[in-house]
């Protein structure tokens, strides 16, 4: 056994933590699962091998003296992971900040708490490139049989990717918690990681509706126009993509640029990091005075009682703030169609069906665990003298209220230029959310509202319910926008998921 | 047959329930109406479950339940709007004000908004919540929360209160204001039943007492009365209740 306080000791004991957390997450918490799980992975690949299989083959070929086209997509791919990662990091940056399991016993023990940051911060980095490497392994592998050995670095690329995303966020953490202090960084920082996740790629669709009119990036960046304003091939710009396509020099440079950074936010901030967490240890939350606009009770029967309870707690919730922020975020995009295309019809108008079908389905999905499951004071709500059935309902129509509220204003503009289109979409958005909701109901546990980013762990079959009964109800809504027979089949399809999944659930509501 | 007297605050009649071993095993209590009746035990003699099945939030596997006179297996509504029920872990809202959270209860019950007003301002003033009123409960400290949960117990003037270790980590100020509401509701004709592990205040509050142990009533009285029935007439009530449950435990 090493030595209590020596940083191998500190890392086996991070690296078990964040093992046992992964897995339990995995599992959902039911160790028994385990070969189920196991098995589902392994199908998981194979799945996931065939899908690279269909996308990337073709490109094994690419040589590292590619043109300046092929470095701009294999750039723009990179740098599309490179902000996924540095939101995932932030995220982990935040909650080690704000997390308190253990904190207590590592700032009062005797260890040197620079040590343990420094630890819990490659702790992070390390699960940030792990879970990029997961990712990316199937396409990389797919990259290595059909291309050979040297889409080997591609990994090795991954990593620096990782690296650099884990120490920028720590940096950027911490200028948050110096600029704007430890009680409004838990909110910023999770609105910034939203961000950051969703920039560039909101950026390179808003730059191809601008340029082409359509939602599709990779138009734009396979675009002569971008391509004639970017530099030489020769620029050390491409040096990522160079070293992902076997260039060892370019690899070394990258691979060693991004550990350096990441050991020099680790040398920087480890030290700090204890009075950070210190110092967000110490954030009340106490304080918020809240203004009314009217002074006297409200006039409720007990549903509308509900139904305002909820939109006022969907109104509070910092964290859902954050966690919608992204599915908003990327709605802007449609939005910059709409807005071009208006008044006058559009065919890609039917683009945007499915986009805003899938959006309503995925927050109608987090609503309604919010509202469902996230029951902070359960007992209360079942000692109410009204039947059951009325406080479910009225949390749904609070869910179907809120979603509508969303959507509306794209549904409305979309009316303007093209009213089937605009049909379609109302009744997808409806039917996505409908589903939505009703399989948070059917897997519906009790949870606090705050355990809203693991809701995913609780019941893996309503997780993919959810996630697929949206993207084949968008297919549907699309596909009937387009006056495709072909909707019945999604349609049919998104039917038996649903039927599969109230199949399957704990409570047939 | 509804067997169950009216004048009954709370009536339970071979009320039984098992999880993996028998949790109340065939329950008979009887509460009076206008009384505080403390609910006495050992850890898991089955007194939590015993009144979460009273309020609604279990079901029995056998036995009845009524609520001045309603049954609550089959009229579960009514019952619950004569009824209030506060746990030992006080949960409210965190994003809502104890004004806006007694509001939201008063909703629920269906209380006359003007009327609802006037008892919520009554009981935050009562409870020395009103410099915080208006302030989201997130901060609060536990008995600043379960002085919120009870006020919002209190909101719909209920006839009967449950209180499941209502006192448990409140410091002793507001361990008082608690006590002191809930003795005031007696006065005025309410009924409390309550469970605690702080004998002192059973001995100091409850008009009679109920040990419960193994699922089952063992003894019920007056604290004079337990006294003799425990066989030892000037003991405390500590003493009485280790001996009462000590020899359930014998006889078991």
């Amino acid at each position: 056994m090493s030595h209590p306080t020596s940083l191998t000791f500190l890392a086996h004991h991070e690296f078990r933590l964040a093992w046992r957390d992964w897995w339990s997450m995995l599992t959902a918490g039911k160790p028994h699962r385990a070969r189920v799980v196991a098995g589902a992975m392994l199908a998981f690949t194979l799945f996931m091998h065939l899908v690279a299989f269909s996308i990337v083959a073709k490109f094994a070929a690419i040589e590292p003296d590619a043109d300046r086209g092929t470095l701009v997509i294999i750039t723009g791919c990179a740098l599309l992971a490179w902000s996924l990662m540095m939101s995932q990091a932030m995220e982990s940056v935040t909650r080690a900040f704000y997390a308190r399991s253990d904190l207590d016993l590592i700032l009062s023990s005797p260890v040197a708490s620079r040590r343990v940051f420094a630890v819990r911060i490659a702790t992070m980095a390390t699960s940030t490139v792990l879970m990029a490497v997961l990712l990316a392994a199937p396409f990389i592998n797919i990259l290595i049989w059909r291309g050979g050995a040297r889409w080997l670095s591609a990994y090795g690329v991954v990593v620096a990717v990782g690296a650099l995303a884990a120490g920028l966020s720590v940096a950027l953490t911490v200028a948050l918690f110096r600029t704007i202090g430890p009680k409004r960084t838990r909110l910023a920082a999770q609105i910034v990681a939203a961000i950051v996740g969703a920039t560039f790629v909101i950026g390179l669709q808003v730059a191809a509706i601008l340029s082409y009119g359509t939602l599709s990036y990779f138009t734009f960046l396979k675009s002569d126009l971008l391509v004639s304003f970017v530099p030489a091939v020769e620029s050390v710009v491409w040096w990522p993509a160079r070293a992902m396509l076997g260039d060892l020099t370019a690899l070394a440079a990258v691979l060693s640029a991004g550990i350096l950074l990441l050991g020099l936010a680790i040398a920087t901030f480890s030290a700090r990091f204890g009075d950070h967490a210190v110092a967000a240890a110490g954030v009340s939350d106490s304080g918020v005075m809240q203004r009314r606009w009217q002074s006297g009770f409200r006039r409720a029967s007990p549903r509308s009682a509900m139904r305002r309870k909820e939109w006022t707690l969907l109104r509070r919730d910092p964290w859902l703030a954050s966690q919608t922020l992204m599915q908003l975020l990327y709605l802007l995009p449609p939005a910059l169609m709409l807005w071009r295309a208006f008044g006058g019809h559009n065919d890609d108008m039917v683009l945007l069906v499915p986009v805003l079908v899938m959006a309503a389905g995925q927050l109608a999905g987090g609503l309604a665990w919010l509202a469902i499951s996230g029951e902070d004071a359960p007992d209360l709500v079942a000692t109410a003298p009204v039947p059951a059935h009325w406080i479910v309902r009225a949390k749904m129509e609070a869910v179907t209220g809120s979603v509508a509220l969303v959507f509306a204003p794209f549904v409305v503009a979309m009316a303007w230029a093209s009213p089937r289109d605009a049909l379609m979409a109302a009744a997808g958005i409806g039917i996505s959310a409908t589903s939505a909701t009703l399989v948070q109901l059917w897997f519906r546990t009790q949870a606090r509202r705050k355990h809203f980013r693991r809701r995913q762990t609780s019941s893996r079959v309503a997780t993919f319910a959810e996630a697929f009964s949206s993207i084949a109800w968008a297919a549907t809504a699309g596909l009937a926008a387009a006056g495709r027979w072909q909707a019945a089949i999604t349609a049919a399809i998104a039917l038996g998921i649903l039927l599969g999944a109230r199949a399957m659930s704990p409570k047939k509501a | 047959m509804n067997q169950h007297s009216p004048l009954a605050a709370l009536e339970i009649r071979a009320l039984t329930k098992r999880f993996d071993r028998p949790a109340v095993d065939g329950l008979d209590l009887t509460v009076r109406s206008g009384e505080f009746y403390c609910l006495l035990g050992p850890n898991g003699a089955g007194k939590t479950t015993t009144l979460r099945m009273v309020a609604g939030l279990l079901l029995p596997d056998a036995g009845s339940i009524a609520v001045f006179g309603i049954d609550a297996l089959t009229d579960a509504v009514e019952a619950k709007r004569i009824m209030a029920w506060v746990s030992d872990e006080p949960m409210i809202y965190d994003k809502l004000t104890p004004f806006e959270y007694l509001e939201f209860v008063a909703g629920l019950w269906g209380i006359e908004p003007s009327l609802a007003e006037s008892r919520a301002n009554d009981l935050i003033g009562w409870l020395g919540l009103s410099p915080h009123a208006h302030e989201r409960c997130e901060g609060f400290s536990k008995g600043m929360r379960q002085k919120v949960a009870l006020a919002g117990a209190l909101v719909h003037d209920p006839r009967l209160i449950i209180l499941d270790e209502p006192l448990t980590g409140l410091d002793a100020g507001s361990a008082r204001q608690v006590k002191n509401v809930l003795r005031e509701r007696v006065a005025a004709g309410g009924t409390v039943i309550m469970t605690t592990h702080i004998l002192e205040v059973a001995e100091r509050m409850a008009d009679r007492i109920g040990v419960i142990a193994g699922g089952r009533l063992i003894a019920q009285g007056t604290l004079d009365e337990l006294r003799m029935k425990a066989g030892k007439g000037h003991s405390s009530l500590e003493d009485t209740f280790l001996t009462l449950v000590a020899e359930q435990a014998q006889a078991a």
